[in-house]
C-alpha cells in the first residue's frame, strides 16, 4: 500500500514563501492498494494536483472517503478534473448529517449551487455516486477494507482506517481528545467520565496496532486552552493516541494556517524532546506535501 | 382494546417532528447559543428540562443513522457521541420550530404536565440512586420520568377534541385519564407513548417504563418501579398532574422495590422532595409570551 500527501494545512490554503516546505495545500491523501485501487482522503483544495496526475490513466475510477463537511475538506471537489470527463467514476462516501438531515450527497450539493460554481452536477461527465456510511460500517475497495468510526469535532467526523492485506492506516480527520465538560465537584463528573473513558476506548480500539496513523495536531500544548473545543488535538495528544493504539508510525498533519516551515519544526522539535523515543514507541513524524510512503 | 391503527400511527409520529419545545428552554438555547463559547454544562441542563428537545435528541441519536450497538439513554451520552457543537445546533434548530402554546383545544394544561414531569424524573432519579441497583443509571430514571407520559402531549396537540373529552369523562366519574382515553380514543397515552418510544428505537427499559407506568411490567426492575412511584407521588404532593389528579395505589412489586408504600417513600425522602419541586416550578414557569 502507498500514502502520499496532496495537502496537509488546516482551515485554510496558505501558500506562500514561508510554507515552500510542508505546503499550503488543504488535506488530501492519496492511498494506493495493493490491486491499485485509488482511494482518497479528503478533498481538500490538495485533489486538484492529484486530480492532474490521474489524467494519464483513464479511466478513472475514485473512491473518496470525506472525513467530515467543513470547507477545508471538501473545497478542492468541484475541482477534481476527472468529474468533467466521461467513462470516469468519483464515488463520494461520508457520515450522514444529523443536523440537515442530509447524507453525503449534500457536499457536492452545497458547493455546485449557481452563485458559487459555474458548473451543475448534472453537467460533470463522469458517473458520480453517494455511499452514506454509519460509525463501523466497513466499505469494501477491491481487496481493501475501509472503516469509520466517529470522532469528536464540531461537525460529525469520521476517522477512516484502511486494511489491506495485512498493512493498515488508520487517518483522523479532525479530531479532539474528548474531554470532561463537568467539573470534579458536579454530580455528573463521574457518568460523563465513564462515557469518555469508553468512547476512547472504542476510539483507540478502531486504530489498534495500525502501521500508519495520521492525526490532526493542530495546536501545540500552550496554545490549545485558548483553542478548547474547536475540535483540534495538540501534538501531545497525537503521540499520545498513537502509543496507546501502538502504532507503528504516527504523522502530525493539519498543520495551522499560520505557522512557518520552521516555526513548524521548531515545535515538533521540542515535542519530540519532550517525548524520547523508547523501543516500541512509534515513529513521529510530521505529515508533508508531497511526501509518499510505502508500506 | 389496546391498539392504534396504522394511520393513527403514522399520523402522531409525523405530528411530533413539528411538535414545538416549551418556553423557558426555548429562550434559555436561543440566549445560550447566541455565545460561541456556549458552557456545554448549562446547555445540557436545559435540555434535559424538556421532555419534547430530548425526545428529539435521543430520536436523532437511536436513529439507523447511526446504527448503534448500545442505545443512548442521555443527553451526556449524546454529547459525547456525536460531539457537543452538533448537540447544541440540533437544540437549536428544535428550539427554532416555535414554543408550545399554553392554551391548546384540548384544555391540557401543559404547565402543569412539565410540572408533573420534571418532579416525576427528580424522583425517579432519586428514588433509583437511593437503591443504588447495579447496571441501572439514576440519570435514565430521570429521562424515563420526564418522558413517562410524553403520550398526552401528543394526544394534545393532534387528537384535541378525543384528548378533552376522556379529560372531562376521567374527571366526571372519577376514574384514572389513562382508562378513560382507552374507552375514547381506544389507546391510551402509554400506548401512544411506548409505541413513539419503540417506533424511534429507544431503549427496551425507556419503553418499558412508559408503557407500563400504569400496570405490572413483565421485566419489574428498578427502574420501572422508581418511576411508577415517583409518577404517583408527584400527583400525590399536588406538584402538577398532567391532567389526572387521580392518585393510584402502588402495587406490591413496586412497595417491594422500595420498602414500603407510597406514603413510608414520601416519608424517606424527605426535604429533597421539596427541593426538587422548587426546582421544577422554576422552570416550568410558561409566561413569556405563550
Amino acid at each position: 500500500m502507498k500514502i502520499k500527501f496532496w495537502g496537509v494545512r488546516g482551515s485554510i490554503p496558505s501558500p506562500g514563501p514561508n510554507t515552500v516546505k510542508y505546503g499550503g495545500n488543504t488535506t488530501c491523501i492519496e492511498i494506493r492498494t495493493d490491486d491499485n485501487q485509488l482511494i482518497i482522503l479528503d478533498g481538500g483544495t490538495g485533489i486538484f494536483a492529484l486530480s492532474q496526475t490521474l489524467l494519464k490513466e483513464m479511466p478513472v475510477s475514485a473512491n473518496v472517503f470525506i472525513t467530515h463537511t467543513h470547507w477545508d475538506h471538501i473545497h478542492g471537489l468541484p475541482f477534481f478534473i476527472p468529474i468533467f470527463i466521461p467513462g470516469n467514476t468519483l464515488k463520494l462516501h461520508g457520515a450522514f448529517d444529523p443536523i440537515s438531515g442530509r447524507g453525503i450527497e449534500q457536499v457536492m450539493a452545497v458547493q455546485l449551487q449557481y452563485s458559487y460554481f459555474p458548473v451543475r452536477e448534472a453537467e460533470m461527465k463522469a458517473s458520480i455516486e453517494y455511499e452514506t456510511l454509519m460509525p463501523g460500517q466497513s466499505v469494501q475497495v477491491g481487496d481493501t477494507t475501509v472503516t469509520p468510526t466517529l470522532l469528536n469535532h464540531p461537525v460529525i467526523n469520521f476517522g477512516y482506517r484502511i486494511d489491506c492485506n495485512g498493512k493498515s492506516v488508520f487517518f483522523t480527520g479532525d479530531h479532539e481528545p474528548h474531554y470532561n465538560i463537568y467539573g470534579p465537584d458536579d454530580e455528573s463528573f463521574n457518568e460523563y467520565q465513564m462515557l469518555i473513558d469508553d468512547k476512547e476506548k472504542t476510539i483507540l480500539a478502531a486504530m489498534n496496532g495500525v502501521d500508519v496513523l495520521i492525526a490532526d495536531s493542530s495546536y501545540t500544548t500552550e496554545e490549545y486552552p485558548a483553542k478548547k473545543g474547536w475540535g483540534h488535538g495538540t501534538f501531545d495528544s497525537t503521540i499520545a493516541m498513537g502509543k496507546k493504539a501502538g502504532a507503528k508510525m504516527v504523522y502530525c498533519t493539519h498543520h495551522e494556517p499560520t505557522r512557518s516551515d520552521a516555526d513548524l519544526e521548531l515545535e515538533f522539535g521540542k515535542v519530540l524532546a519532550r517525548y524520547p523515543r523508547k523501543a516500541g514507541d512509534p515513529d513521529y513524524r510530521l505529515a508533508r506535501e508531497g511526501e509518499e510512503i510505502e508500506i | 382494546m389496546n391498539k392504534i391503527s396504522p394511520e393513527l400511527e403514522r399520523k402522531l409520529t409525523l405530528a411530533v417532528e413539528g411538535m414545538p419545545a416549551f418556553p423557558k428552554s426555548v429562550q434559555k438555547i436561543l440566549e445560550l447559543t447566541r455565545n460561541l463559547n456556549t458552557d456545554p454544562k448549562e446547555l445540557v441542563q436545559v435540555i434535559e428540562k424538556d421532555p419534547v428537545i430530548t425526545l428529539k435528541i435521543l430520536k436523532v441519536l437511536n436513529s439507523a443513522y447511526f446504527s448503534l450497538p448500545n442505545k443512548i439513554t442521555s443527553i451526556n451520552h449524546s454529547v459525547v457521541f456525536l460531539g457537543f457543537n452538533t448537540i447544541k445546533n440540533l437544540a437549536l434548530s428544535i428550539a427554532s420550530v416555535g414554543i408550545l402554546p399554553k392554551k391548546n383545544a384540548a384544555h391540557f394544561d401543559v404547565q402543569s404536565y412539565l410540572l408533573h414531569s420534571l418532579t416525576t424524573a427528580g424522583i425517579a432519579k432519586l428514588l433509583c440512586s437511593k437503591l443504588r441497583v447495579p447496571g441501572i443509571d439514576p440519570m435514565d430514571c430521570y429521562i424515563a420520568g420526564l418522558l413517562h407520559d410524553f403520550g398526552k402531549v401528543v394526544f394534545a396537540q393532534f387528537l384535541p377534541e378525543e384528548f378533552r373529552a376522556a379529560m372531562e369523562k376521567a374527571r366526571d366519574e372519577g376514574i384514572s385519564l389513562h382508562i378513560a382515553e382507552k374507552q375514547i380514543i381506544g389507546a391510551d397515552h402509554t400506548v401512544v407513548g411506548s409505541m413513539l418510544a419503540e417506533k424511534w428505537q429507544f431503549s427496551d427499559t425507556l419503553i418499558d417504563c412508559i408503557r407500563n407506568h400504569h400496570s405490572p411490567s413483565d421485566d419489574e426492575n428498578a427502574m420501572w418501579a422508581s418511576v411508577y412511584a415517583a409518577n404517583q407521588i408527584s400527583k400525590k404532593m399536588a406538584y402538577g398532574n398532567s391532567g389526572n389528579p387521580c392518585v393510584e395505589e402502588l402495587p406490591v412489586a413496586v412497595c417491594n422495590f422500595l420498602g414500603g408504600d407510597i406514603d413510608a417513600i414520601i416519608v424517606s425522602l424527605g426535604g429533597e422532595l421539596s427541593k426538587i419541586a422548587e426546582e421544577a416550578s422554576l422552570f416550568a414557569q410558561m409566561d413569556s409570551g405563550a
